[in-house]
């Protein structure tokens, strides 16, 4: 038997039909100021196959009624297609059981309800919290929130040069204070993947449980949480070419179950009387009131599109524009790629010299190509690097070498107009 | 590319490599901090007013082309000027940058803020035009609060 490397499964793999894909997109036949759009802000949302939104269509006009509670028809046809989409996301990620699939709003109010709901019960005064310096403010703020509240104490494992994060830094910051370890699969703002495995098997060592804000992710690597031994792992639906206003959280069932619920309401309880109110069981029970339900249908639908795509290809593919992006910037004088990390995933962050990302992002929109500028939610970062900001190109399944050809002609505009 | 010249003018371009009065004042009557959270954008304003003039005025701070050009111009443009002619200013550029009409027939009133015109065919860029502009307005008006654009 040979053994082959992670790395040469994915240069063995069978080349992406691009071509194909961008067919089942509508968005991508638009025109952006005379010329065919360019989309390469991917990493702050995805655009949306025909399927997913002919799923959210054909539920509203098919389906619609709310679930969990009719005797009639429709509500059971709706609970049905609601559920499938939680065995769809659990089979996806490699949960154990759906009733550790949570659907939330995003990432955010995943991240935000373990926070709460885990947080408060767990984590008091002088107790940590330890975080990367990677994070997205999503991945901060609300831990910054349970600080305030609680009295604990939030530690910021630092970023290297390259934007890597040392799994060894990681380590000497966890004491016996440390009540969890919330870190990013993949960083948003200059594309570094950690080394989460290992990183959360440091952590376990020390009985330390880890969330995994896997927003950048799910669209772009493959991700089995029972592998990875995640305790949460938390992703949103719109970075993986679904809808937006829905997400999951994936938690343990044992820790689940030993939280608190996060809203009260509708859907959660089991009963309520004014004396006592016995909660539901999971995954109900932190999915208070009426949920998303197109929404989440959308997602099911997201997770058949992706799943229709060989998953090492996609990665080969992304991996592959990454390089050739990465190498024809270099060539160009006066910009510097932020970002350099051996492990990285289709986001190129960069500056150039003299020119503010802000109008590097408008002369490129006139020629049709589609970025991201600013902070990235992630100031931290930016001021880790001293840049007020960055332009960011993020790459998805349906962007080809031409387009990666488009950003460079695009900033060779932005330096004549700047002379 | 006629869009894009016409927002990013040669004068504009010249503002923003060579900003006019940029430098911190230390005997200034009124600073102020605006900043654009979006962005990044971040400049102060030093205002030094003698009765109702404006004696002297500059800034510092960092940001896109746009907004950079633009403080630099207002610079130039509102010392030793009358409050009210400061005020009167404000609402002519506003009136430029948002497109309205008013502003655009009277080309000769406007002498240096015509290079603006271009701001108002790209909405996202408004409110880089206009924040050294409300941050002045601000501390003409004695507020103490940082002005944001959000």
């Amino acid at each position: 038997m040979t053994v082959q490397t992670d790395h040469e499964a994915v240069q063995s793999a069978k080349a992406l039909d691009v071509a194909r894909i961008r067919k089942d997109f509508p968005i991508l036949a638009r025109k952006i100021h005379g010329h065919p759009l360019v989309y390469l802000d991917n990493a702050a949302t995805t655009q949306k196959p025909l399927s997913v939104v002919e799923a959210e269509k054909s539920f509203y006009l098919n389906l619609n009624s709310n679930i969990h509670r009719g005797v009639h028809t429709l509500s059971e046809e709706a609970t049905a297609a609601y559920e499938a989409a939680r065995e769809a996301v659990r089979g996806f990620i490699g949960a154990a059981a759906t009733r550790e699939i949570i659907f939330v709003k995003g990432t955010t109010d995943g991240i935000n309800l373990v926070a709460n709901a885990y947080g408060m019960k767990n984590i008091g005064r002088g107790d940590e919290i330890l975080i990367t310096g990677l994070e997205h403010h999503s991945n901060i703020v609300p831990w910054q929130l349970l600080c305030e509240r609680t009295g604990a104490v939030l530690k910021v494992a630092p970023i290297q040069d390259d934007g890597s994060v040392r799994t060894d830094d990681l380590g000497d910051l966890m004491t016996d204070r440390t009540k969890i370890l919330a870190l990013a699969h993949i960083s948003n703002a200059l594309g570094t993947v950690n080394p989460v495995r290992s990183m959360i098997q440091m952590a376990h060592k020390r009985n330390i449980p880890v969330l995994i804000d896997g927003a950048q992710a799910v669209a772009h690597r493959s991700v089995d949480v029972q592998d990875l031994d995640a305790d949460f792992y938390v992703f949103s639906a719109h970075k993986m070419y679904g809808p937006t206003g829905v997400g999951v959280l994936y938690g343990k069932e044992q820790l689940l179950e030993d939280m608190p619920p996060y809203q009260g309401g509708g859907d959660m309880i089991k009963s309520v009387t004014f004396e006592k109110t016995s909660y539901n069981d999971l995954p109900y029970k932190f999915e208070a009131g009426t949920p998303n339900i197109a929404g989440v249908i959308g997602l099911g639908a997201a997770i058949s599109y992706l799943r229709s795509v060989n998953a090492s290809s996609l990665e080969a593919h992304e991996t592959e524009l990454l390089e050739i992006a990465t190498a024809a910037l270099q060539q160009l004088d006066g910009v510097r790629i932020i970002g350099t990390a051996r492990e990285k995933a289709g986001v190129l962050s960069f500056v150039t010299k003299n020119i503010h990302p802000h109008d590097v992002g408008t002369i490129l929109d006139r020629e049709g190509v589609a970025v991201r500028t600013g902070h990235h939610c992630a100031q931290p970062v930016m001021d880790r690097f001293r840049i007020p900001a960055s332009v960011r190109a993020s790459f998805g399944m349906y962007n080809t070498k031409e387009e990666v050809d488009r950003l460079v002609g695009g900033l060779q505009k932005v330096f004549e107009v700047f002379g | 590319m006629s869009d894009l010249r016409a927002l990013y003018q040669e004068v504009i371009l010249d503002h923003n490599k060579n900003p006019r009065n940029f430098r911190a004042m230390e005997d200034a009557d009124r600073t102020l901090d605006g900043y654009n959270p979006l962005c990044g954008d971040h400049y102060m304003i030093y205002v030094k007013i003698d009765g109702d003039m404006i004696a002297d005025v500059s800034f510092t701070g960092s940001g896109c082309a746009i907004s950079k050009a633009s403080a630099s111009v207002m610079t130039t443009l509102i010392k030793n000027k009358t409050r009210e002619n400061a005020a009167k200013l404000f609402e002519t550029f506003h009136d430029l940058v948002m497109g309205k009409n008013a502003a655009l027939n009277n080309a000769a009133e406007l002498g240096r803020l015509a290079v603006f015109a271009g701001v108002s065919e790209f909405p996202a860029r408004v409110k880089c035009a206009s924040l050294a502009w409300h941050t002045l307005k601000a501390a003409l008006e004695e507020q103490v609060n940082p002005v944001t654009t959000e």
